[in-house]
């Protein structure tokens, strides 16, 4: 288990590393921040100023070297657009994304695996084949349109929730709306097949030769090893909430970490971007830890 | 230890396999599955719209109409192809679609099949060659999987121009680990399997081993998961063009029709209703034909369709 | 008429799969008292499982569906009782251990917990049932119960996972035990040990045995009477002494006729050079040696048993020979050259020489590929053995000569049942023309009556086609009648080499002795004899 997650740890240093140099070159190759920053007439000596001030007047390598010697004493260095230090603005977005990530996987864990294990006891009965239709939809709806369909219907048409902002609980209930319905799509098909599977197991059927109460068969025997490839997929799922909801930010006024990126590339904020992807980086690797510990503290295979 | 056949004769006594024509066979066991027959009739239609769609209706489709602008859906005074209503310069909303499923399909299809052929056959290398060379394949994997796709999409198209071919590669690139990690799990399981042990007791070539042996054994879940790829990669180009840093008009796909039609969603929720409805059809059908796929291309499961297509017809 | 403790009146059972109508049995009846050991003989898909299935409730309906009968137990109808009574009686008066223990142990919780469970399921408080599981723990064998009571199902070996399923049985002493083939995973002395300890724990308890097995050796061993199945019905009942002399039904001739280790012994008489000599062969995987230095010969035409248990070393030695693992040293010489330092290009010409028939021809038959196309692979990949318009032919000549048709050559492996798979198995070895086939368990997955057809071709082909063998098996009354000289080995080591009628007219070693009390014969008289050399052999050499 300790070799497992010093490997995992090692292994997400390099693809940490890699992701920074490809992030900071491809980047610098978007465009002249300073063309970006300063008025349409300024001048030429008011660029050179400009890129005097930010050091954009180095070698790309020397910036490079620069930024990561920065980066190792966690200075993330300035955000052009907003004048304050990097980390700090993405921070404060993160945050929300955050609560977003963790309220809506929350929400999708509950329901997926109380709804994928009804159907998986029903089988062929009508409560699976709704669940089985609802889960496809689910999972083949894009997300933009299921949250522009949602504004018409809920905002506009009757007016009951606010389109954008985060002002009180009934901002959130559209975006968490809104990025329910994929996951829990995926996850409901996961967790059926696998309580399916668990259900016709050998293990089950001693449970059953033993006298085991129903109940307990299920919630104790079958659950169990039923979660082991749940947990898997909840985590991907996890991770690319993390990464920032762009669309559903984007839609919603959401000012999370995947607004925060896209506004930031738009406007060449280097800063934000380098810091944002290290700190989205870093949840996932962090993520994937528990998730890990999650698994072994279920499976006692992996633990020995 | 003991098999699970019933005799060593029952079987033997059904008559010899008749050879039936190929399309015929797949045809009698996708109507054995009532639900993938329906997903792959519409995906027929999508097809068929993508091929000759801009052919015939590409000069209706680019035709403005002021008296048309967001005209309703479900009235035909203005003819067939505004059934489902114009658009905000008066374009036929039906036309558009048809045609958009061109370059829809073909960003798609073109991301699918990159990522498929470039990600299997890294896999297989990483799969059946020397540790080293597939540690190091699978840490690139591992930077591209941890990368926030829809960001290096973003990166990229503005380094580049927002133009199909790029968005192709964008789409691509961040597709190919499934199919590399897949493929590498897959090979380093067939190649213990005792029929692949047996052709290396025969002396059979590594190149033979490859693809006689170890290729179609993984073909069918590599097919499968391309079908629900394809899916994904559309509902990615669509957020893309949606965010405005996909295709770029006068060019259409329906991800873009969705995000021009938004600013008209209080007065006119046509506009963006019928494009992405069209999205999520397509992406259901190919959910649905995908599941079929995963017993039809399974020799072990394919009787259960087989069965099925014998007692319904 | 509730004069025995368990009886089954008319019972048929049918289940509804996509092929129809399937039924499993077909109006049985049979009965069990206490104290006594009742056994279930028959092959696969014969049905002798579903009735013990049926007095469990263990019967998925749908698709299952119980058509007639009845199951008295104490004289009530267990059918007609309800689901919550019928679970009462599961684990506490009928308990049931099964064939493979692994995927029969939940793997996420303790073993004490599960032992304990079934106590606490009957209403047993906590401290209680833990007391009785350790004590039972300590019963079966379990070295340092105490400790072993935290352990997980994986850190066990396959004989004590039995033990721990016979111990989470008998927690509270039930009146009926129903054991599904349960040795039948396991080394032949583990089940000689679980055997015996089924039957200690039998005398102290006074329990009625329901024992489910295909195994005639298993029969004549452990069972006061038996019932023979055949397709879902009974053929035949009676004691093993009254089956085994006294066969009355077609099918039990048959089977008693399979029964390996009946026929004449072969004698050796070859003085030529070998073709095959292996010398000092070894691998470790790191620090685990899992072959120290084997050394034996083989002469053309005459046939090699390696006889072991699991984790001997016996399958290394086939997978070292034909490159499919390196050696970590040692020489194999074919027909006097060295061919373990060879590089693959040059082992490939050599290949078609060697060849190999695998245990599991489900697995060893590519599923993408028709018959047709895996036998003449063989030539696709070494053309000079035939021109391509004769394929056809030589295809059909290969299929009758393993037995099958030659109109069988156009269908995928998956539409033959076990045996016919390894006939097809055997074919594709054939096409290549070797010198010599290995064997590695080739039959130990078929059912009796096919092991000896299939035995009994491949004798056919030594002698018509001079093909000497190497015959990899775990079992060794298959093997007298086949081989000509046996190898025996423990451990990595090979522990007694001799012809096969020295192994097994006048073992020298221990183990060799160990290994042939062991193994069960079919015939009641003989066995008791064993059972009593088994017995003094435990004495002298604990």
């Amino acid at each position: 288990m300790k070799t497992m997650l010093g490997k995992r740890a090692v292994s997400s240093l390099i693809s940490l590393f890699v992701l920074i140099v490809m992030v900071f070159f491809l980047s610098r190759l978007t465009g002249d921040p300073a063309a970006l920053y300063l008025p349409v007439d300024a001048s030429e000596e008011m660029r050179q100023n400009f890129r005097e001030i930010h050091g954009l007047n180095d070698p790309v390598i020397v910036q490079f070297g620069r930024y990561i010697g920065d980066l190792v004493q966690l200075d993330f260095g300035e955000s052009l657009r907003k004048a304050r230090p990097a980390i700090d603005v993405v921070l404060e977005a993160f945050v929300w994304t955050l609560w977003l990530a963790l309220i809506t996987m929350a929400l999708v864990s509950v329901a997926a695996i109380v709804v994928g294990s009804i159907a998986a006891f029903n089988v062929g009965r009508p409560f699976d084949r709704v669940a089985s239709v609802l889960s496809l939809i689910g999972a083949s709806a894009p997300d933009f349109w299921i949250a522009i369909v949602g504004i018409v219907v809920f905002s506009v048409s009757y007016g009951l929730l606010p389109t954008s902002g985060t002002g009180t609980v009934w901002h959130w209930i559209l975006p968490i709306a809104v990025l329910f319905i994929r996951p829990f799509g995926l996850i409901l098909q996961i967790v059926r097949g696998s309580m399916i599977n668990a259900l016709g197991s050998p293990y089950v059927k001693t449970a059953r030769a033993k006298g085991v109460k129903n109940r307990p068969v299920i919630f104790v025997h079958t659950l169990r090893n039923a979660m082991l490839p749940v947990i898997t997929v909840i985590g991907d799922q996890a991770a690319a909430l993390l990464n920032g909801a762009v669309v559903v930010e984007t839609i919603f006024g959401f000012p999370g970490v995947g607004k925060l990126m896209i506004d930031s590339i738009l406007q060449r904020d280097f800063n934000v971007i380098l810091a944002a992807i290290m700190v989205t980086a870093i949840a996932i690797f962090l993520m994937n830890i528990l998730i890990d510990i999650a698994y072994a503290l279920l499976d006692p295979r992996i633990r020995t | 230890m003991t098999m699970t056949d019933t005799s060593d004769t029952v079987r033997a006594e059904e008559d010899p396999a008749k050879p039936v024509s190929g399309l015929r066979r797949v045809i009698a066991m996708l109507w054995a599955d009532k639900l993938a027959f329906v997903a792959a009739l519409f995906l027929l239609v999508i097809v068929l719209c993508a091929v000759f769609g801009p052919m015939f209706l590409q000069d209706m489709a680019a035709k403005t109409n002021l008296r048309a602008r967001n005209a309703p859906p479900f009235e035909l005074e203005r003819g067939f192809f505004f059934i489902l209503g114009g658009d905000a310069l008066g374009r036929p909303l039906l036309a558009r679609i048809i045609v958009a499923a061109q370059n829809t399909m073909m960003v798609a299809a073109g991301a699918v099949v990159a990522s498929m052929i470039i990600g299997s056959a890294l896999g297989l290398i990483a799969g059946y060659t020397g540790r080293w060379v597939g540690e190091a394949i699978m840490r690139l994997a591992d930077v591209i999987m941890s990368f926030p796709s829809l960001l290096l999409a973003v990166i990229v198209l503005y380094m580049l121009s927002p133009s199909i071919a790029n968005l192709v590669l964008v789409l691509a690139i961040t597709r190919i680990p499934i199919y590399l990690r897949t493929t590498r799990a897959e090979v380093l399981e067939v190649r213990q399997r005792m029929f692949v042990q047996a052709a290396i007791v025969m002396g059979a070539s590594n190149f033979r081993i490859v693809f006689k042996h170890i290729l179609p054994v993984i073909l069918p879940t590599l097919l499968t998961i391309a079908t629900l790829d394809f899916a994904f990669v559309m509902l990615a180009e669509s957020s893309l063009s949606f965010l405005g840093i996909g295709i770029q008009p006068p060019e259409i796909t329906w991800g873009l029709m969705v995000s021009q039609g938004r600013q008209y969603l209080t007065s006119a929720w046509w506009l963006a209703f019928w494009p992405g409805l069209a999205i999520i059809l397509t992406t259901m059908s190919l959910n649905l034909l995908s599941s079929w796929m995963r017993i039809a291309l399974n020799p072990t499961q394919r009787w259960r369709l087989e069965i099925g297509a014998k007692k319904n017809g | 008429m509730a004069d025995h403790l368990l009886e089954v009146r008319d019972l048929s059972v049918r289940f509804h799969t996509a092929q129809g109508i399937v039924n499993a049995v077909n109006g049985i009846s049979w009965h069990l008292d206490r104290g006594e050991t009742l056994a279930i003989l028959g092959e696969s898909g014969s049905g002798k499982s579903v009735s013990a299935s049926a007095i469990m409730n263990l019967i998925d309906m749908p698709p299952g569906e119980i058509t007639s009968g009845q199951i008295l137990f104490d004289g009530v109808d267990l059918l007609k009782k309800s689901e919550e009574d019928r679970r009462r009686l599961n684990g506490k008066r009928i308990s049931m251990i099964f064939q493979d223990p692994l995927g029969h142990l939940n793997p996420v919780y303790p073993v004490g917990w599960q032992i304990a469970e079934t106590a606490m399921a009957h209403g047993k408080p906590k401290d209680e049932a833990y007391a009785r599981a350790l004590a039972l723990m300590e019963r079966v064998g379990i070295p340092d119960p105490k400790a072993s009571m935290d352990k997980y199902p994986h850190q066990f070996s396959g004989g004590q996972r039995q033990r721990l399923m016979i111990a989470m049985a008998l927690v509270l002493k039930p009146d009926i035990l129903i054991a599904d083939e349960p040795t039948t995973a396991l080394d032949v002395t583990v089940q000689a040990e679980v055997l015996s300890l089924l039957e200690e724990l039998q005398e102290e308890t006074g329990m009625g045995l329901l024992l489910i097995t295909h195994d005639l050796g298993v029969v004549a061993e452990a069972a006061d009477r038996a019932v023979v199945m055949e397709g879902g019905h009974i053929v035949e009942s009676g004691t093993p002494r009254e089956l085994y002399h006294h066969a009355q039904h077609p099918y039990t001739r048959k089977l008693l006729a399979a029964a390996p280790g009946k026929g004449e012994m072969r004698d050796p008489a070859s003085d030529e050079q070998p073709i095959l000599r292996v010398q000092n062969l070894q691998k470790s995987y790191g620090s685990f040696a899992a072959l120290k230095g084997v050394n034996f010969d083989l002469h053309a035409g005459e046939t090699l048993a390696i006889v072991g248990e699991s984790g001997s070393g016996k399958s290394t030695i086939a997978r070292l020979m034909l490159h499919l693992e390196p050696a970590s040293g040692g020489k194999v010489l074919w027909k006097g050259e060295e061919i373990l330092s060879k590089t693959p290009r040059e082992m490939g010409p050599l290949r078609r020489q060697l060849q190999m028939v695998f245990q599991d021809p489900t697995q060893s038959l590519n599923p993408h590929m028709t018959v047709f196309q895996i036998i003449s692979e063989a030539w696709v990949i070494h053309p000079d053995i035939l021109p391509k318009s004769q394929w056809k032919d030589r295809v059909a000549e290969l299929l009758e000569q393993v037995g099958l048709k030659p109109e069988h050559a156009l269908r995928n492996p998956h539409q033959f049942s076990g045996g016919q798979r390894q006939r097809i198995a055997i074919a594709r070895a054939l096409a290549l023309e070797p010198d010599l086939i290995i064997c590695d368990e080739a039959v130990s997955a078929l059912d009796v009556s096919i092991q000896a057809q299939v035995i009994a071709l491949l004798g056919e082909l030594r002698d018509r086609l001079g093909i000497a063998f190497i015959f990899i098996a775990h079992d060794l009354p298959v093997v007298r009648d086949f081989a000509d000289h046996v190898l025996v080995m423990q451990r990595g080591q090979v522990v007694e080499h001799g012809t096969v009628r020295q192994i097994f007219e006048a073992p020298r070693q221990g183990y060799t002795q160990r290994l042939l009390a062991a193994g069960l014969d079919s015939d009641p008289d003989v066995q008791a004899e064993r059972r009593s050399q088994r017995l003094a052999l435990a004495a002298t050499q604990a």
